[in-house]
């Protein structure tokens, strides 16, 4: 079945709400089309990932979109930039790079997004309801509104979540349709230690091996605490969307589409017969199995985070991603209580956020203790840290995946308190107990 | 009795980017995130833990088991389209909206598009490492 178009879709690519409009159908469309999709789907919503400066081809396009005219159709927020505006110096770009950053992202405000610049939006007020159709882009954010808030967004990249915003509209196919949104597998961590399923570390490494184990296939996991929070559920679909594809992931009793495995699992009705003997398709994912959480894939997966050895020192630390909410920068300033930090100590946020601690006094005394707050941006998608290398450590699955290659530095996995507790002296303190199963 | 040629193996991929394309066949034994995984201005494979890692993608039609990872790759593909470090093709093992979307936008920015086909799992398997692949017109696809 050839796409079929409405007629308020025809009159946009015609160019009815001017020529960026139009050419932002046309990349719908051509989406649509190579995906072999049927019809586009109306969005209540979009967070664009395309305001981060990469190189110059990210600029011609957005600001092409200027020049056409164009202007978000729906609630639009920012995903992070190369800059953190608040803060200039904090980035050590050359001039070239330093400007053009800037006019990416004054260019997605300048269609009427939101200056949010986070990657995670769902911490400053945007949050779609449970059903609801959105055009979601950065990994991190995708996992999270299609599984913590139940919304129904497939995987948007650079572009296309921008052509989805200005033109309401996305391609009708993957998790925007119900069925597609069941699980096929069960992942079981019922024998789990309690403790370790209580502790934020685990999240992390318990999202790392989702991703690796299962790419982009969604599960449903059984035995975690009714008590798991926003923030673990977070960092569980950020390192699942590093590690692999995870798009999506329920979890028992805790996500809004699972309120039990059987209500969200997919069943032996739901599954294409034709596809199981054919052997060009990928027939074998869609059959529903149990893999049970062992603690030695747990471990290789907490291994796979740190790649700097037995080292002893640390040379950084950083924080934040996905950007810290008001929630962690409280456990933050609990644990450090006013010391002084022997490391350069980076907190990624958004600067919604951020001015949420500066009201509650809170950035003031992470600062005195030699925290540095980073609004807008990430160390990992921008240079930041000083450059001569070393290790760093971090609590974010995240950022001990694309450390490594997007910093130079070596990276070290630890719990909040190990970052804090190693960042004092330099000297590296891990609590390995916690791990014991 | 004189050989003329190398036997070749006649393909069909779906063309996810339409367009004709030659180069070495660069095979990956993992999937990648072309960004974090891949630097637009060398074309090197720049995640240390990849399989290929400091592979040069520049020129190659490069074959894929899958993309994973970050919503950025797109935009990735779009600088090595613009500054000319792009592979000659890509073949996918799966579908993937993401990666084709830097080809979309590049035609529509006036830079040369690449084709990207998909192919399946059973003919990821057919492709010996370094062979010559050329890319034509509805998915051929011709492996010596």
């Amino acid at each position: 079945m050839p796409l079929h178009l409405t007629q308020t879709e025809r009159e946009l690519l015609a160019g009815s709400s001017g020529e960026a409009t139009a050419m932002c159908m046309r990349v719908v469309i051509a989406a649509a089309e190579l995906l072999g999709v049927e019809s586009l789907v109306e969005i209540s919503s979009s967070h664009i990932d395309g305001c981060l400066y990469h190189g110059d081809g990210g600029v011609e396009f957005a600001e092409a979109l200027v020049k056409g005219g164009g202007q978000v159709a729906v609630p639009t927020t920012l995903n992070v930039g190369a800059l953190d505006l608040l803060h200039p110096d904090v980035v050590q770009a050359d001039a070239h790079k330093t400007d053009m950053a800037r006019r990416q992202m004054e260019a997605y405000v300048a269609l009427g997004a939101q200056p949010t610049f986070t990657c995670a939006p769902y911490q400053v007020g945007h949050e779609p309801k449970v059903g609801e159709q959105v055009a979601w882009g950065e990994s991190n954010a995708i996992a999270f509104v299609n599984s913590v808030l139940g919304a129904r967004t497939e995987r948007y990249g650079d572009f296309l979540d921008a052509c989805c915003a200005l033109t309401a509209r996305a391609p009708f196919y993957g998790l925007h349709v119900e069925e597609n949104r069941k699980a096929t597998v069960v992942v079981d961590a019922t024998r789990v230690p309690v403790t370790l399923k209580s502790r934020d570390v685990f999240y992390p490494v318990l999202g790392t091996w989702l991703g690796l184990e299962l790419g982009s296939e969604i599960s449903v996991i059984r035995g975690l605490p009714s008590t798991t929070t926003r923030d673990q559920l977070k960092a569980l679909g950020a390192a699942g969307a590093s590690s692999g594809a995870v798009a999506l992931f329920h979890v028992e009793g805790v996500t809004p589409e699972a309120p039990t495995v059987e209500s969200i699992l997919k069943s032996d009705s739901d599954r294409p017969v034709a596809n199981l003997t054919d052997e060009n398709s990928f027939a074998g994912a869609d059959l529903v199995r149990t893999i049970e959480l062992e603690p030695h894939g747990i471990q290789a997966a907490l291994e796979r985070l740190s790649t700097a050895g037995d080292t002893e020192r640390i040379d950084a630390v950083a924080l934040g991603s996905p950007h810290f909410s008001d929630l962690e920068f409280r456990a933050l300033h609990r644990c450090l209580r006013g010391r002084r930090l022997g490391v350069p100590f980076y907190v990624c946020t958004a600067r919604d956020t951020l001015s949420e601690m500066d009201a509650a006094g809170i950035s003031k005394d992470l600062r005195e203790s030699g925290v540095e707050i980073v609004a807008d941006t990430c160390v990992v998608v921008t240079p930041i840290l000083e450059a001569k290398g070393g290790v760093l450590m971090t609590n974010s699955g995240k950022f001990a995946h694309y450390g490594p290659s997007n910093t130079g530095y070596d990276v070290l996995y630890g719990s909040l308190e190990d970052c804090v507790e190693s960042s004092i002296t330099g000297s590296v303190v891990r609590n390995h107990e916690v791990w014991t199963w | 009795m004189v050989r003329v040629g190398e036997p070749s193996i006649e393909l069909k991929g779906r063309p996810l980017v339409e367009g004709q394309a030659r180069g070495p066949l660069l095979k990956l034994t993992r999937p990648i995130s072309f960004w974090g995984g891949v630097d637009p201005v060398s074309g090197l494979i720049v995640d240390p833990r990849h399989p290929e890692f400091e592979l040069c993608i520049t020129g190659t039609v490069l074959l894929i088991p899958g993309a994973v990872g970050s919503s950025s790759s797109s935009a990735i593909l779009l600088e090595l389209l613009r500054e000319g470090t792009a592979p000659a093709a890509i073949l996918m093992g799966k579908a993937d909206a993401i990666l084709a979307l830097g080809s979309i936008v590049g035609l529509e920015l006036g830079y040369a598009p690449i084709p990207i086909l998909e192919v399946t799992r059973t003919d990821i398997v057919r492709f010996p490492d370094r062979a010559d692949v050329c890319i034509e017109a509805q998915g051929r696809i011709t492996v010596t």
